[in-house]
């Protein structure tokens, strides 16, 4: 923000041509993120209905809260987070990017509001809306962030993005893989796959975007940079543990939750460039989490450990691509 | 000692990978598909395993970067493939790494790996001393036989 307090504006615009592009990753990224549009009308959520009744008061709770901190953080990433990048961006294309996924974060920010309506009470949604501005860890988590969106460094601010992209999300989207991987909310639980899928050209993105902006800095400066991440995502975390105590504590959920949490961690390092940090033992995900997430993660794609004499030679899967000439 | 050919976009995540598995030390080749056809054509001579990003989306059009699609169209680049490994991110549900399942199926080679993004420490030493493994245990082979229409 500047000292006015209004948002800053880029202070030239050319017209965009898309003809000419100074880095292809956007208009790769661009067309994915078209590809991939959708809507949570198309999901049929109030399927779910019968199967949400069928959950505790203690788990509906739970449920009902870790939409409404996605809700928070979707809004956030949606008004501020992706529009603060755009005076940023190096090219007039990685603009257009930045407003595409701007009204994706408010498309998914809106999908959560489908789901409340469908499962809950009117007086039922306004007290989860009042316990989000009361949580003080979610509070916490929203401060840190928009501290860096409103200050004057731009790659902190890709850093912060890419943290909320990558890694603040999935003490939220825990709850509907868990569901899902009890046959429960499992409509409810595609609508949120739809917004995992997004979150994760998001966050690539601007990682990239990131080390590009790295590239041009000299070694003590991407030294500090990358200390600087290394503290954020400790200060992060640290509340995310919190956080998620506060919300899965009472279902016994916690250590498997933090699991999840630190699988995530390093997914949102790797979108910045930088290596893993937590060990392998402290990012086994809970294998039906996992399957839930991604079908084909749990199948056996490592011929090398040698733990069986077979090899899958691959499904027989369908391309629409019509370039193979064999 | 066999080879690896990779592909890397602009992002180099699977470049990095591929650096950090010091094939050199094992004397193998390492080989890059070029970026954009204007930088030329890769052509290879023996065999390789190759390494390639899925591209990221809930359809499958498009996972197979396209630049691997045109080196795989060459029969003679194509009968030299001996495995695939493939990176992802499991946001992608069921098209997680599955530029490696369509890689497998097209060619009829083994699926070797999958991993995610930069791959972790544990990823690079298991492909490392799994490519080692696998390249000892292939028979010193001609190309293989790869039929001309699939």
């Amino acid at each position: 923000m500047s000292p006015t307090g209004k948002l800053k504006l880029i202070d030239r615009v050319s017209a965009i041509n898309w003809n000419r592009l100074e880095d292809e990753k956007d208009l790769e990224v661009w067309d994915r993120l078209v590809g991939n549009f959708w809507l949570p009308e198309k999901v049929p959520v109030s399927n779910d209905i019968q199967s949400w009744n069928t959950l505790s008061e203690p788990e509906k709770l739970m449920t009902t809260r870790v939409f409404t901190g996605l809700t928070l953080l979707d809004t956030i990433q949606g008004t501020v987070g992706a529009v603060s990048l755009i005076p940023d961006a190096l090219t007039p294309h990685e603009e257009a990017v930045y407003t595409n996924i701007a009204f994706m974060e408010s498309v998914h920010a809106k999908s959560y509001s489908s789901i409340f309506s469908t499962l809950l009470s009117t007086p039922e949604i306004d007290d989860a809306f009042s316990w989000s501005e009361n949580s003080p860890h979610l509070q916490k988590k929203a401060e840190i962030v928009l501290e860096y969106y409103r200050g004057d460094e731009p790659l902190k601010r890709k850093v912060a993005s890419t943290m909320l992209e990558s890694f603040l999300f999935y003490s939220g989207f825990y709850a509907p893989m868990y569901w899902s991987s009890r046959a429960k909310l499992t409509n409810t639980a595609d609508l949120i796959r739809l917004i995992i899928r997004d979150e994760a050209v998001h966050g690539y993105y601007i990682g990239y975007k990131y080390q590009k902006g790295l590239e041009q800095l000299t070694q003590p400066e991407q030294d500090e940079l990358k200390a600087y991440t290394f503290e954020l995502l400790f200060e992060l975390y640290e509340n995310e543990a919190e956080y998620t105590e506060s919300l899965y504590g009472e279902l016994g959920l916690v250590d498997d939750v933090k699991a999840f949490l630190r699988y995530n961690a390093n997914k949102a390092l790797m979108n910045l460039g930088y290596e893993a940090l937590f060990p392998k033992e402290d990012t086994d995900v809970n294998p039906a989490i996992l399957a839930a997430l991604s079908p084909n993660a749990d199948e056996n794609h490592d011929f090398f450990s040698g733990s069986g004499s077979s090899y899958v030679i691959g499904k027989a899967v369908e391309t629409e691509d019509d370039d193979w000439d064999f | 000692m066999g080879s690896l050919v990779y592909f890397s976009s602009v992002s180099e995540n699977t470049h990095r990978f591929v650096k950090r598995l010091g094939l050199e030390e094992l004397e193998m080749a390492v080989r890059r598909i070029p970026l954009r056809p204007a930088d030329g054509f890769l052509q290879v001579d023996e065999p390789y395993v190759l390494v390639v990003p899925t591209y990221g989306g809930g359809n499958e059009g498009g996972a197979v970067p396209r630049q691997v699609r045109k080196f795989l169209n060459d029969e003679r680049n194509r009968s030299f493939i001996r495995g695939v490994i493939a990176a992802g991110n499991t946001n992608f549900g069921a098209a997680y790494c599955i530029a490696g399942d369509i890689i497998a199926a097209k060619c009829g080679v083994p699926y070797l790996y999958a991993f995610e993004l930069l791959g972790t420490a544990q990823d690079v030493t298991r492909v490392r001393n799994g490519l080692a493994r696998f390249w000892q245990q292939q028979p010193q082979n001609p190309p293989r036989q790869v039929p001309l229409s699939a």
